[in-house]
C-alpha cells in the first residue's frame, strides 16, 4: 500500500515539475537539459552494447532514427488524437527499434571487432539512406509537424527508467553474462554462457533504448531530418561512451551531460572571435581526456564506488570489484 | 556386465580425427576414461593434446570420430551446450575474466551451470523473490567453493590482480562451479613452483573425492602426472601411442622413443 502511495506521489511530483519548470528555468537552458537527457539514454544504451558486452557498434544512430521516425509516424497517424498515450508511442517505437536490433545482430554477431564495426556502420547508413528515399517520411526535406510531446517530465522519466533498467541489469546475473562475453568470449562459452544469445540480448535492449531516445528526440524538436542520424550521431554516442568509460553507466551519464553542455558553452566564444573554434576545442578536449584518462573518466567504476565507505552498506546490494 | 561397464565410463572417444587443411593434428585417437579416475594425457609439444581438448569442448568439430560423455554424444554441440552435459575445462594460457572480481568469475559459471534455473532479462531487472533467492544460493555456493581452494579472502579482488598460482586455482574453481562431473585440466601446473604444484596435486585429488569427479589432465610436469594419475595416455604426432598405469608408461619403449628419440635408453 505504501508502495502504491509512493508511486502516486512520484507521479504527481513529476507532473507538477513538468508543468511548472518553465517558470523557473530559461527555455534555452531547459532545451539543453532536455537534450542532455536524450543523450543520456542514447549513450547509456550504446554502453550496454559496447562497454558491457564489448561489441563495437558504429551504427547506433540507425536505431535512434528508427525510433524517431516510427514514433513520429505513430503520433501523427494512429495516436494523433491521443497525446496522453505518448508513452505507448515511445514504447512501441522502442520495440520496433529492438526488432531491427535483432535483425541486424543475428547475422552480424558471427563477426568480431572491426568486422562487426563495419557491418553496423553499414547498417546505420542503410537506414539513413532508406529514410532519405521514402517520400511519405519527408525524404530529404525532413518530416515536419510532429506534435511536441516530449516535455521535461517525459524525457527525465525516460532517463530514470532507462538508468534503473540498465543499473539493475548490469549488476545482475544477466550483467555478469554481458561482462563475461566482453572479457573473454571463448572462456565465457566454455563456462556455459550462451554467447550469441547474450550478445543478441545486449543488442536488442540497446536498440530498444536508442529507439526510446529517438522518439523523445523527435517529439521534442517536432522536426526530423535523416541527416541528423548520420555517422556523426553514431560517433557522438561512441565518444560519450568512451569518454565516460566503457562499462560505466555513471560515466556515460556524466559524459553525455558534459558533452551536451560544453558544446553550448563554447557557443558564445564563436560570437566573440568570429571563428568557429567550437569543434576545435571540443576535439582538443577529447584528445586531452583520452591522454590523461585513457580508460575514460570513470573507467569501469560507477558513482557508487566513489561514495565513502559507511553509506555504501545502505546503498548497495553488492560490493564493487575494485576493493581489497 | 556390459551395461555396468557402459555406465562406469565417463568419457569415451572413438577414432577421433582432426584435420586442419593438409595437416592431421589427430589420427584415430581412442580413449576411454572410467568414472572417478584421474587420467593423464601426455606427449611432446605439438602432439595434439590441446587439440583433443578443443574437440572435446566443442571449440572445433572433428573431421571424423565420436565423443561421448556420460553416454551422450558431444558432437555438434556448442561449447556452452557441452558445459550443460557436465563437461568443463580450464585453459593452458589462463583465460579468466580478468577485469571481474574473483567472486564474479565463479558466479558466472554458477549462473549457467547445468543445475541452475534460467534467469532472464526481466527477472534480472525486476529482481523478483525467486531471483534473489537463487542469487543468494549461488553466492553461498561460490563462497564455499572459494573457501575450499583458499581463495575466499581474496574474493573481491580483480582476477588479474591475483598471484599466478591463485589464477590457476581460480580457473579450476570456475570450471568446477559449472557443475561439471568431468573436468578437463589443460596444464594446470604450468608456471607453478614445486610447492604450488604439490598443493595443486593434493587439491586435484581432494576435489575428485569430494565432488565425485572424473579428471582428464594434460601436463608436462612428469612428477605431477606420475604422482596423481591412475592411468596415462600418450600422444605423439597426433597418434595415441601408449596407455597404461604410470609405471607401465615409464617403461614403455615407444614413449621413451617419442620423448628422447630412437636409441635412447632411460
Amino acid at each position: 500500500m505504501s508502495r502504491l502511495l509512493a508511486w502516486v506521489l512520484a507521479l504527481v511530483f513529476v507532473w507538477i515539475v513538468n508543468n511548472q519548470i518553465h517558470h523557473f528555468i530559461d527555455p534555452y537552458i531547459l532545451s539543453i537539459v532536455i537534450f542532455a537527457g536524450i543523450n543520456i539514454i542514447f549513450a547509456t544504451s550504446l554502453n550496454l552494447i559496447s562497454g558491457f558486452t564489448g561489441q563495437f557498434s558504429m551504427g547506433h544512430a540507425g536505431f535512434m532514427a528508427i525510433g524517431a521516425y516510427v514514433s513520429a509516424l505513430l503520433s501523427t497517424s494512429f495516436f494523433a488524437s491521443f497525446p496522453q498515450l505518448f508513452f505507448v508511442v515511445i514504447f512501441l517505437s522502442g520495440c520496433i527499434a529492438a526488432v531491427f536490433g535483432y535483425i541486424v545482430a543475428l547475422p552480424s554477431l558471427r563477426l568480431r571487432g572491426d568486422y562487426l564495426a563495419i557491418v553496423t556502420l553499414g547498417f546505420g547508413e542503410i537506414i539513413r539512406v532508406i529514410i532519405l528515399n521514402i517520400n511519405s517520411l519527408g525524404g530529404a526535406r525532413g518530416m515536419t509537424d510532429i506534435p511536441p510531446l516530449s516535455s521535461f517530465g517525459w524525457v527525465y522519466t525516460g532517463v530514470v527508467a532507462a538508468l534503473f533498467m540498465l543499473w539493475r541489469l548490469t549488476r545482475s546475473s544477466q550483467g555478469r553474462a554481458f561482462l563475461a562475453v566482453r572479457e573473454d568470449e571463448i572462456a565465457a562459452s566454455s563456462m556455459g554462457v550462451p554467447t550469441t544469445h547474450v550478445k543478441l540480448q545486449a543488442f536488442v535492449i540497446g536498440a530498444f533504448l536508442a529507439g526510446v531516445a529517438g522518439s523523445l528526440f523527435a517529439h521534442y524538436l517536432s522536426y526530423l531530418n535523416p541527416q541528423t542520424f548520420d555517422l556523426n550521431k553514431s560517433f557522438e554516442a561512441i565518444i560519450m561512451v568512451v569518454l565516460g568509460g566503457m562499462g560505466s553507466i555513471s560515466g556515460s551519464v556524466i559524459a553525455a551531460v558534459f558533452l551536451t553542455v560544453i558544446r553550448e558553452l563554447l557557443r558564445p566564444l564563436q560570437d566573440m572571435i568570429g571563428i568557429d573554434l567550437r569543434m576545435i576545442l571540443y576535439s582538443l578536449l577529447l584528445i586531452l581526456v583520452m591522454i590523461l584518462r585513457p580508460k575514460g573518466l570513470l573507467g569501469t567504476k560507477e558513482w557508487i564506488d566513489f561514495v565513502p565507505r559507511w553509506p555504501k552498506k545502505v546503498l548497495r546490494q553488492r560490493r564493487p570489484l575494485h576493493e581489497g | 556386465m556390459s551395461l555396468f561397464f557402459q555406465e562406469s565410463v565417463a568419457l569415451k572417444v572413438e577414432k577421433l580425427t582432426m584435420q586442419f587443411g593438409w595437416f592431421k593434428a589427430l589420427t584415430d585417437v581412442s580413449l576411454s576414461i572410467k568414472k572417478n579416475n584421474i587420467f593423464g594425457l601426455i606427449g611432446p609439444n605439438g602432439a595434439g593434446k590441446t587439440t583433443l581438448f578443443n574437440l572435446l569442448t566443442g571449440v572445433y568439430q572433428p573431421t571424423s570420430g565420436s565423443v561421448e560423455a556420460f553416454g551422450k554424444t558431444l558432437l555438434g554441440l556448442k561449447p556452452h551446450e557441452i558445459t550443460r552435459r557436465f563437461v568443463a575445462r580450464t585453459f593452458q594460457n589462463i583465460r579468466l575474466f580478468k577485469e571481474l572480481s574473483v567472486l564474479d568469475n565463479v558466479l558466472i559459471s554458477l549462473d549457467h551451470s547445468s543445475t541452475s534455473k534460467y534467469r532472464g532479462i526481466l527477472s534480472s531487472m525486476m529482481q523478483f523473490k525467486s531471483y534473489r533467492k537463487t542469487e543468494r544460493l549461488h553466492r553461498d555456493r561460490a563462497n564455499h567453493l572459494l573457501e575450499i581452494f583458499n581463495l575466499h579472502h581474496r574474493r573481491h579482488r580483480r582476477a588479474c590482480d591475483l598471484p599466478y598460482g591463485d589464477q590457476r586455482k581460480l580457473e579450476i574453481v570456475r570450471a568446477l562451479a559449472t557443475g561439471a562431473k568431468l573436468l578437463l585440466l589443460d596444464e594446470p601446473a604450468a608456471g607453478l613452483n614445486i610447492k604450488e604444484t604439490q598443493e595443486l596435486m593434493c587439491m586435484v585429488q581432494l576435489i575428485r573425492d569430494q565432488f565425485d569427479l572424473t579428471i582428464l589432465l594434460i601436463e608436462h610436469d612428469m612428477k605431477l602426472v606420475m604422482g596423481v594419475c591412475e592411468r596415462i595416455a600418450v600422444l605423439d604426432y597426433g597418434c595415441h601411442i601408449a596407455e597404461g598405469t604410470p609405471l607401465e608408461i615409464q617403461k614403455n619403449e615407444r614413449v621413451i622413443e617419442a620423448y628422447l628419440g630412437k636409441g635412447a635408453h632411460a
